[in-house]
């Protein structure tokens, strides 16, 4: 689905251009579930806004492939037209745009570079409605103004909305377990294992355990300082939440000296 | 990057879609003013005496004026004898019917999208259209004859209903009220005139259209509306104005009057030249508009969406005099580039009972600035006064300037005034958010928008409001990166 080849971006700072990715390898086919992890300030995020093509990062060096197209040769908009969907960190509020208005211009925006016509509105609201459901949204949100006022858990529910409302072929979901309580937890992670078929993919980033107990991956990475420097299985995952990264720091250092 | 190229591109290539002119055989008076050029628009228009006195009193009165300075915008100085303060399109004789009319004239008037064609009775809009000074056309005339309502230019208007303009005329917007409605009383050309019966409710929307195409002139139109008791009327404007390197100068005076029962809607979309990104060129928008519900039960309501000119100064204002009368002000203002707007109302609440709205949606964009100014005044006598007051206030990107000036002048302890404000800023990082979704910049500037300035745009006629939508969008374009 999507191969990054020794990907290399820089980002402006007020000191000039600073390298954030040293050169990342990644893989991803239709049907897996990929967990990215490692300390703060590795990376993680930079990867997300190179891969959907944010303004102030700046691809330095490598490539990166989606179904057979240079996605860096896109604008943003046309590789969420094309099947990428970043669920935010940080999600941003809109005022004055409602929920259901900013998803069907969003939906008819893809619909139309497919040239498909636009969605009808009973359609639209009717999927509203099982989304909605999906996820454990409350259906009141979808009339009030994007993320206006929600809650942190609330902003990060409504990103996994947004996925399902959307249904892309590749989903970045960005610390989307931060912020959320428990049983919110666990009704986001269900809805996206309903969301998960044979013919998409999720990078999960995330810096806890618990969600990929749900999301169970097929693969996990450890970034540090721009890199991955480590790939395994699930079991990774539970190794790091028991000992931190301060074996990598060690690895690192034992490897350099 | 490739990104920031597009938009560049993209803002130098919106270009101002009204941006034309037409050559026509124009009849102009020389530049400058003096005591000559005013006997000579009155005689051109062949006006009855009155008429030229009352310019003559005005001209004397704002010779002993001085510009007002306490606007939010800077501009300099207007040399007002270098302006042409007549210009007239040469019309063989007198005009029997729109066939009649100058094609030059009609196609004018056709690449602005403005229905001059009988045809457009299905549209249900009758039309009333001022080429720099002079009225050209006037649809639907007959059919609003039979109902006793007139509809014509304010040059007709002065020779046929002598009686209504010399009693109404300067009666809300007095000659010395400021230094613009000054000059307009002085040397106004043309505009538009209404007057609707008493109890009849006028079955279609009346409306005007400005155009300035000649060089070097300036607009001054006059507009007048009188809707007597029990009587209703929703009126709509809309301007445009060839692109031209110098400023131009619009200054106009619109006065209402709405009797006991009575109700006006007034309903603008300002679109004159803005300049060009540079700030080069544009028209000067310095207008005075004023209602008055001067009986019970009567209400005026503005709707006013600006996008235009390089500098917009207007207020327009109701004076509640009437007990339980209604004064609405309902604006979205837009600026781009280098565009300046200083603009508001003023409610003053006289009677007793009366209530006022005022919902301002200012968007600023580009090194644009943006201002509100209101002024809710609620006097001695006036109980039970109540306003709420609404101004928003909308920055795209951040070299842009959103400032707001609300006075209030309250002399009774039984009033009721509530005021909100809100400041919100689109940046790159809700643009991305959107882009991430889908929506193109284009498409996430109109749905912006148009959320925000919803309830500004439901007032207008419906068929209106999308064409106002999309003017924002597209004055708008490439404004946010
Ligand atoms: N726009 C920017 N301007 C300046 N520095 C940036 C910018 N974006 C990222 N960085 C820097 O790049 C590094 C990586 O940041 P990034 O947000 O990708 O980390 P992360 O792995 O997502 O961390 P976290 O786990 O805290 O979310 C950090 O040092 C950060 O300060
Ligand atoms: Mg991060």
């Amino acid at each position: 689905m999507i191969t990054l080849k020794d990907l290399r971006a820089t980002v402006e700072t007020e000191e000039g251009k600073k390298e954030i990715l040293k050169g990342i390898n990644l893989q991803i086919n239709a049907g897996e579930v990929h967990a990215i992890m490692g300390p703060n300030g590795s990376g993680k995020s930079t990867l997300a806004s190179v891969l959907t093509g944010r303004e102030g990062y700046e691809v330095t060096g490598g490539s990166v492939e989606f179904e057979g197209n240079d996605l860096l040769e896109l604008e943003p908009e046309e590789r969420a037209q094309h099947g990428i969907f970043l669920a935010f960190q940080y999600p941003v509020e809109i005022p004055g745009v409602s929920n259901t208005n900013f998803l069907k211009t969003a939906i008819n925006e893809i619909r139309k570079s497919k040239g498909m016509e636009p969605m009808s509105s009973v359609e639209f609201l009717k999927m509203m409605k099982e989304k909605a459901k999906l996820v454990g949204l409350d259906p009141s949100m979808t009339s009030r103004y994007v993320n206006v006022g929600f809650s942190g858990g609330e902003k990060k529910r409504n990103e996994i909305f947004q996925l399902a409302m959307l249904n892309p072929k590749f989903s970045i979901l960005d610390e989307t377990d931060s912020g959320l309580d428990i049983d919110a937890l666990k009704a986001v992670a269900e809805g996206v294992i309903k969301l998960k078929t044979n013919d998409n993919a999720f990078l999960v980033i995330t810096h806890y355990q618990r969600l990929l107990n749900f999301i169970v991956p097929d693969f996990v990475h450890v970034m540090f300082d721009g890199r991955i420097v480590k790939s395994g299985g699930k079991e990774l995952a539970l190794h790091l939440e028991e000992n931190g990264y301060d074996w990598i720091t060690d690895m690192k250092e034992t490897a350099e000296a | 990057m490739a990104k920031e190229t597009d938009i560049l591109e993209s803002v130098t290539s919106s270009e101002y879609k009204y941006g034309f002119s037409t050559d026509l055989e124009m009849e102009t008076a020389p530049k400058g003013l003096n005591e000559d050029i005013i006997k000579l628009i009155s005689h051109k228009k062949g006006e009855p005496e009155f008429m030229l006195e009352w310019r003559l009193k005005a001209y004397k009165k704002w010779l002993d004026m001085t510009e007002p300075k306490w606007p939010n915008v800077t501009y300099p100085r207007i040399d007002f004898n270098d302006i042409i303060y007549y210009a007239a399109p040469k019309q063989k004789k007198k005009l029997g019917s729109l066939d009649e009319l100058d094609p030059a004239i009609k196609n004018t008037y056709d690449r602005l999208g403005i229905p001059l064609e009988e045809q457009l009775i299905l549209a249900g809009v009758a039309v009333d259209a001022v080429l720099d000074s002079v009225s050209v056309a006037t649809t639907y005339k007959t059919k609003l004859a039979e109902l006793g309502i007139i509809f014509c230019s304010m040059s007709e208007a002065v020779k046929d209903h002598t009686e209504l303009v010399k009693k109404y005329l300067g009666s809300v917007v007095p000659q010395t009220d400021n230094f613009y409605a000054a000059l307009n009383s002085a040397v106004f050309t043309d505009g538009s005139f209404v007057y609707i019966p008493k109890g009849v409710r006028c079955p279609m929307e009346l409306s005007t259209y400005f155009r300035i195409n000649a060089e070097n002139t300036g607009q001054f139109e006059r507009t007048l509306v009188i809707a007597d008791e029990g009587s209703y009327v929703s009126y709509l404007e809309g301007c445009t104005a060839p692109m031209r390197d110098e400023n131009q100068l619009h200054a106009a005076v619109v006065e209402l009057i709405a009797m006991k029962d009575a109700e006006i809607k007034y309903s603008t979309v300002q679109n004159w030249y803005p300049g060009d990104h540079e700030g080069k060129g544009g028209i000067y928008n310095f207008v005075t508009k004023r209602g008055i519900c001067s009986g019970d039960n009567s209400k005026i309501s503005w709707t006013q969406v600006e996008t235009g000119s390089s500098i917009t100064w207007k207020y327009p204002s109701v004076i509640l005099k009437g007990d339980y009368s209604v004064g609405e002000f309902y604006s979205v203002a837009l600026t781009n580039n280098r565009q300046q707007a200083d603009t508001g109302t003023k409610m003053i609440h006289l009677g007793k009972n009366t209530k006022s709205r005022i919902v301002s949606k200012g968007i600023s964009a580009g090194k644009s600035n943006n201002s509100y100014r209101g002024l809710v005044q609620v006097n001695k006598r006036a109980e039970n006064a109540r306003n709420f007051s609404q101004c928003d206030s909308l920055l795209m990107g951040d070299k842009c300037g959103a400032h707001t000036f609300p006075y209030f002048e309250i002399n009774n302890k039984s009033a009721h005034v509530e005021h909100e404000a809100t400041t919100s800023k689109i940046g790159e990082d809700i643009m991305f958010y959107c882009n991430q979704r889908g929506i193109s910049e284009e498409d996430a500037v109109a749905l912006i928008v148009n959320g925000y300035a919803k309830e500004v745009l439901n007032q207008l006629p419906m068929e209106f409001a999308v064409e106002a939508q999309k003017l924002l969008a597209i004055s708008l374009e490439g404004s946010v990166g």
